[in-house]
């Protein structure tokens, strides 16, 4: 049955959409977690250990995360755990996650001159003190703007999860298309909801740069 | 004629005016300091000569050509007239000879074992003949000035024009780019210098330019302006500068 | 646990993804170029003095940068042709990659003119360069310096994306794994080894990038 594209369709783009978000927030959260793991095992002063995130890093942004989606969702089966394409989707975009997160937040922390942490110590702190009270919050401050900037990028690619089947923003749109036949009107409803939510994003990122950045 | 001419320039940035109708001429050999507070026009002035800045009324000449026209051929004006900035702009993927040699043979035409001969000439003028194939950041900042003279000197210039070229250095840098510069005064050359070096304008120039406000105020002997002060401003100038 | 991992079936599909891997850096190439040279025009007009001008640039840059790829490439492949513009698969995802790589060579392009001071231009024009020989000798050459780092992970980057476009039938390396997989009926290992071929690929160009950089920019002539 071919019908006209209308309004509940619209209404059906923009629910989808919440999956999008339920997405890149999972994503965010478990990539967060594991990306402070990365960050810290990068700059620990212990080779072996920068060298495993080093190498988890170079996996990680050295493919594609197309393929990453499809080796953890045959892959997952094979070791018996059933997955769906949820499950699927979100540990492989927790893990694409956690590389960048990881990378953003070890720059942070290394922009953080090596002065400050002598500063510290000329104070007297003791090493928890100087990283808990002179450098960490240095090294947030520098960091929000960069993974806020990160987010639009994990925003855009949820839409990959479309290819292995996961029913998100651009997933549905396809299943719209299909039913309807208006692929133009279809994708570029999807394309604005996309931009809305990124362009969002891209300007709290610049906003929380410059705020940032004057302020100091 | 005199080798430069100014006529009553006027500039304007926006609704600034910087130059206030300046008039002045410049002999062939003479040695004009330029000297006066800070924004009182005096580097303006210069890129007006060589035609770094457009003017908005006035006629500059140069060495013939009319810079203030409106199809001056600024090419041929930017070889007459060498300028040396405060920052040195040497080109930083040049090593020493290359930045001698790039306009030599864009500009000049020299094919690149005549633009080499120029390019160690001049580089050994300026004493620096065992930094031929050093690159700007391995130079110290008095290195690399001293270069930058020479890459202009290269162009065999009729005038040379030095914005404030010590006013970046560390004090005890000074003295070997005055001595440079010195020495391209002893073989004649048309210069004129924006400087705070009071002693080397007394003792170099043959004459010194007060500006002051967007005007030339004070124009006259170097000796004589500088130790007989005919206005308060200049000589309220020279109390803030030497004390 | 029962499964047999097998790896070696895939052995046969040795110059099926040899193949692949010859599409996917035509793909990567082209894109590149053709990315550029969109950038170069988005980027003129970014820093033009006529406002419109400007706020094209802005809102194409924006625009590209703020959707995702896939449903840019759904657009131009699923969706113009119901306003009478049909495109062979290859076609359509090299002008999605295009100009959604315009976008960000703009930026990279901008950045690089941007971070040539004004003096240098200054300095080359008081020895009497003309203002082409200005930005050939002088500009350009310190511009490519700082843009090279950001162009050659654009570069491994785009590599990357283009294995989207085997969701509309395009043909380059992540497309042979659905082949070889519609053979061997080896998902896993099949989308395995073509990720893992695409990390080769990587690696090998982050190093040839690594050793150009420093033969162009970092050696010294001493002559
Ligand atoms: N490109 C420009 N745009 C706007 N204003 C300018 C520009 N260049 C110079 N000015 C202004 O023109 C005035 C004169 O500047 P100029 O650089 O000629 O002064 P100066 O005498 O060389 O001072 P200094 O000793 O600090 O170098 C200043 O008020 C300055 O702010
Ligand atoms: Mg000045």
């Amino acid at each position: 049955m071919i019908r006209e594209f209308a309004d509940a369709d619209i209404v059906y783009l923009i629910e989808a959409a919440r999956w999008t978000l339920l997405l890149a927030l999972t994503a965010t959260v478990g990539g967060g977690l594991l990306g402070i793991v990365v960050a810290v095992l990068r700059v620990i002063p212990f080779r072996p250990l920068n060298w495993l995130a080093i190498a988890w890093i170079n996996l990680i942004q050295g493919t594609p995360l197309l393929g990453q989606l499809f080796v953890f969702f045959f892959g997952l089966p094979l070791v018996g755990l059933s997955v769906d394409a949820w499950t699927a989707a979100a540990l492989s975009l927790s893990i694409y996650a956690s590389a960048f997160f990881g990378e953003i937040w070890r720059g942070s922390l290394q922009s953080v001159s090596q002065r400050q942490w002598e500063a510290g110590a000329a104070l007297g702190l003791t090493y928890a003190q100087r990283l808990g009270h002179v450098v960490l919050p240095q090294a947030i401050r520098i960091s929000i703007a960069p993974t806020v900037g990160f987010l639009v990028q994990l925003v855009k690619n949820t839409s990959l999860t479309a290819l292995i089947g996961f029913v998100e923003l651009t997933r549905a749109s396809q299943i719209i298309s299909g039913a309807t036949f208006a692929p133009l009107p279809v994708y570029l409803t999807a394309a604005v909801i996309y931009f809305i939510i990124c362009f969002s994003l891209s300007q709290l990122a610049h906003m929380l740069e410059r705020r940032l950045h004057v302020a100091r | 004629m005199s080798l430069v001419e100014l006529a009553d320039i006027r500039k304007r940035f926006g609704a600034v005016e910087v130059l206030k109708g300046i008039s002045l001429t410049l002999e062939k050999g003479e040695i004009v300091a330029v000297i006066g507070r800070s924004g009182s026009g005096k580097s303006t002035m210069l890129r007006c000569i060589n035609g770094l800045e457009k003017v908005q009324a006035g006629r500059i000449v140069v060495d013939g050509i009319d810079v203030t026209a409106p199809k001056a051929d600024l090419n041929l004006l930017r070889q007459r007239a060498g300028m040396v900035f405060q920052s040195y702009n040497l080109f930083p993927h040049l090593n020493v000879e290359r930045n001698v040699m790039l306009a030599l043979k864009l500009v000049r035409k020299l094919d690149t074992s005549a633009a080499r001969e120029v390019a160690r000439a001049v580089v050994t003028k300026v004493g620096l003949a065992d930094k031929l194939h050093a690159y700007p950041d391995e130079l110290s900042g008095g290195q690399q000035q001293r270069v930058a003279i020479a890459r202009s000197l290269a162009m065999q210039p009729t005038l040379m024009l030095f914005d404030e070229i010590t006013s970046a250095l560390d004090p005890e840098l000074v003295g070997e780019v005055l001595r440079v510069l010195e020495g391209v005064a002893s073989e004649g050359m048309t210069m004129m210098l924006v400087t705070h070096e009071m002693n080397f304008a007394k003792n170099v120039a043959d004459r010194v330019i007060f500006m002051h406000e967007g005007r030339i105020h004070e124009d006259g002997p170097a000796r004589e302006t500088l130790l007989e002060p005919r206005t308060a401003e200049l000589r309220s100038f020279l109390n803030a500068v030497l004390h | 646990m029962s499964y047999n991992f097998k790896f070696d079936v895939l052995l046969r599909y040795v110059p099926e993804i040899l193949q692949g891997v010859f599409l996917t850096l035509q793909f990567s190439v082209i894109t590149m170029l053709c990315g550029l040279a969109i950038g170069l025009i988005v980027a003129m007009a970014s820093i033009s003095p006529l406002m419109p001008l400007r706020a094209c640039a802005r809102i194409y840059v924006e625009a590209l940068r703020n959707t995702p790829l896939l449903v840019q490439l759904f657009i131009v492949f699923f969706g113009l042709p119901s306003i009478g513009i049909r495109l062979g698969a290859n076609t359509a995802a090299l002008i999605a990659l295009s100009i959604n790589m315009g976008a960000y060579g703009a930026e990279i392009l901008r950045a690089g003119f941007e971070s040539v001071r004004q003096s240098q231009i200054e300095a080359g024009r008081s020895l009497g360069l003309t203002a082409g020989q200005t930005f050939r000798h002088v500009v350009l050459f310190q511009a490519v310096k700082t843009i090279y780092p950001a162009l050659a992970s654009q570069f491994v980057l785009i590599m990357l994306t283009t294995s989207v476009v085997s969701s509309i039938g395009a043909t380059e390396l992540f497309h042979q794994a659905a082949f070889i997989d519609s053979r061997t009926y080896r998902s896993f290992e099949t989308y395995t080894l073509i990720t893992i071929s695409y990390l080769v690929l990587t690696l090998a160009f982050r190093a040839f990038f690594a050793g150009v950089y420093w033969v162009v920019f970092v050696r010294r002539p001493r002559r």
